[in-house]
């Protein structure tokens, strides 16, 4: 029991960063490496702001960060005309130096002792119900917010230029602006969720947003198994219930020591790699019983 | 309406491929002109929207919407005023946004200011829009563009390139990719919305016949020039048969466009 609330709580905070993958990945259909970085850089502003005394203040300045990282690799994709996957990777391997700057040159910085969102909810629900409870408002209110914003035509436009670029040009709109504010969504959301889990593990690590595109991609790909691929809402919706679902899988494939704790990213990546290849895959069979069946019938 | 001066355009400068597109094209449009555009592939036609669109910038010579020099503006601002409607039904459509969605993005730029995308009074005027189209997409605006057929992708697109009034509408063959029904029906929605709203069109075919039926005048363009430019009378008499011999006599070669040989 202990073991599936505490993979639901993960599963909560780590949807905030499946709800960014899913805008970079699945709205603006645009392959944004900056999220193993933007992970990192909201757990060090997180935690930098939280030492200081403003745990509150720690999620909005991790967002903030989060939301100037996705700027610049918007601003490398666009105005520079660097590949997107590029720019990705250049922002991310640049956010490493400024991860351990903000964390004072230490590679990781411990938060035990001080205050977290979470201590403070304790003080008001004890026991781990509080923490579910603000993990799943916190998730609830990411998903409202931005099922909100891409109703309106600033989202649409997010929306159309990640589905056909070319007509939102055509229709008067600069689509350099919608990627902007797609890739600062997204990172912000992806930072908010590191500022989260750096405060439920009371510590802020540089090495641990590494692996996490995978996991975010894996987190969407699972929720759209389960619910198709439908709407903006529904998507959105969906990713966040495909982290959840992620995070006890993983709990309780560890728990029957089915693979070792290290094993947890080739996990992932197969995951998707599995989820990716399977409409080529299911292709293949067809055109193979295909030509079986006319080779059985030219025999005859 | 459209005035374009002396331009130029030349690909891969300085290549064994640099390729003349365009050669000091001058061209003046009134406003309110349908102006039919005929000539052999490759001939610059298309490069000829594209450098109106803003699709590349010309290296010489310049352009002008109605009072302004829009040479050096970017193609997303010409867009504001220009439509522009290409022959592959694909293009024109975000495919997995509805009817409804995609109407309003092509709106944006001349709605009324609201923070909501899909309101009440838009959706009114987009139905009473698509229904003028009469294919039934009024009750269907919920539904993914993607799911449509090509003929009711390039009817929407219509809509989209002419929904915010703009000066300029440019066809390029868009009717092209769809079978003789429709785009007898494509064609007809065209004029429909062009002499509703006096909409100053150029539109390239590869068909002549259309091309002397339809519109007020017809230009016909060879190795990125304008060989000929008739209207009026000269225009009316005009047969296909004796533009195809101008054409050979012209430029000492055949018209020989297996597409305008089927046409």
């Amino acid at each position: 029991m202990t073991l599936l609330i505490g993979s639901i709580q993960l599963g909560l905070l780590y949807a905030v960063m499946a709800l960014g993958v899913y805008i970079t990945f699945r709205i603006l259909n645009l392959p944004d490496l900056t999220v193993d970085g933007s992970f990192s850089l909201g757990m060090a502003c997180a935690a930098w702001v939280t030492l200081s005394g403003h745990p509150v203040l720690a999620l909005f300045a991790a967002g903030f960060a989060g939301a100037l990282a996705g700027c610049v690799t918007a601003l490398l994709q666009t105005k520079f005309r660097i590949h997107p996957i590029l720019s990705g990777i250049l922002v991310m391997t640049g956010l490493y130096t400024v991860n351990l700057g903000i964390m004072g040159g230490k590679s990781n910085l411990s938060l035990v002792g001080g205050s977290t969102i979470f201590s403070l909810i304790e003080g008001l629900v004890p026991g781990s119900g509080g923490k579910t409870l603000l993990s799943l408002i916190l998730c609830s209110l990411m998903i409202l917010l931005l099922g909100v914003a891409f109703k309106t035509r600033t989202g649409l436009a997010i929306r159309a230029t990640g589905d056909n670029e070319e007509m939102v040009r055509s229709s008067s709109i600069n689509a350099d602006i919608p990627k902007f504010i797609g890739l600062a969504m997204g990172n912000a959301c992806v930072a908010l969720s590191g500022a989260l889990i750096c405060h439920y593990q009371m510590f802020s690590d540089v090495s641990s947003g590494s692996g996490m595109v995978v996991i975010g991609l894996a987190s969407v790909i699972i929720g759209e198994a389960i619910f198709g691929r439908r709407s903006v809402t529904v998507g959105l919706l969906s990713a966040a219930v495909g982290s959840v679902a992620y995070r006890i899988i993983i709990a309780f494939a560890l728990k029957i020591d089915l693979f070792p704790a290290y094993a947890l990213k080739l996990i992932s990546a197969v995951i998707v790699v599995v989820a990716l290849s399977l409409p080529s895959i299911k292709a293949g069979f067809k055109q193979r019983k295909m030509r079986r069946e006319a080779t059985n019938q030219s025999e005859l | 309406m459209l005035e374009l001066i002396k331009i130029s355009k030349t690909f891969n400068p300085g290549t064994v491929n640099e390729k003349r597109a365009l050669n000091k094209v001058s061209l003046h449009l009134d406003p309110g002109d349908f102006v039919t555009i005929i000539g052999s592939n490759g001939a610059g036609k298309s490069t000829l929207f594209n450098a109106i669109c803003g699709s590349f910038y010309i290296d010489s010579g310049s352009i002008l919407l109605g009072k302004r020099n829009i040479t050096a503006m970017p193609d997303y601002k010409r867009a504001y005023d220009i439509g522009r409607l290409m022959q592959d039904p694909m293009k024109g459509t975000a495919p997995s946004m509805t009817i409804e969605e995609n109407l309003a993005l092509a709106y944006t730029r001349k709605a009324s200011r609201s923070l909501f995308a899909l309101n009440k009074t838009d959706s009114e005027y987009f139905r009473e829009l698509l229904a003028s189209l009469d294919l039934g997409l009024e009750d269907r605006m919920k539904t993914k563009v993607g799911n449509l057929s090509g003929g009711q992708r390039q009817a929407v697109t219509l809509l989209m390139c002419t929904i915010a009034e703009p000066k300029l509408l440019l066809l390029d063959e868009h009717t092209a990719a769809l079978d003789p029904a429709t785009q007898q029906k494509i064609l007809k929605i065209t004029m429909d919305i062009v002499s509703e709203a006096r909409i100053t069109t150029m539109m390239i075919t590869h068909d002549i016949k259309t091309a002397l039926l339809l519109g007020n005048r017809t230009i016909m363009m060879d190795e990125g020039e304008i060989i000929l430019d008739i209207k009026g009378e000269e225009r009316k008499g005009m047969t296909v048969e004796e533009l195809l011999t101008y054409y050979s006599k012209e430029r000492k070669k055949q018209l020989l466009d297996d597409r305008i040989l089927l046409a």
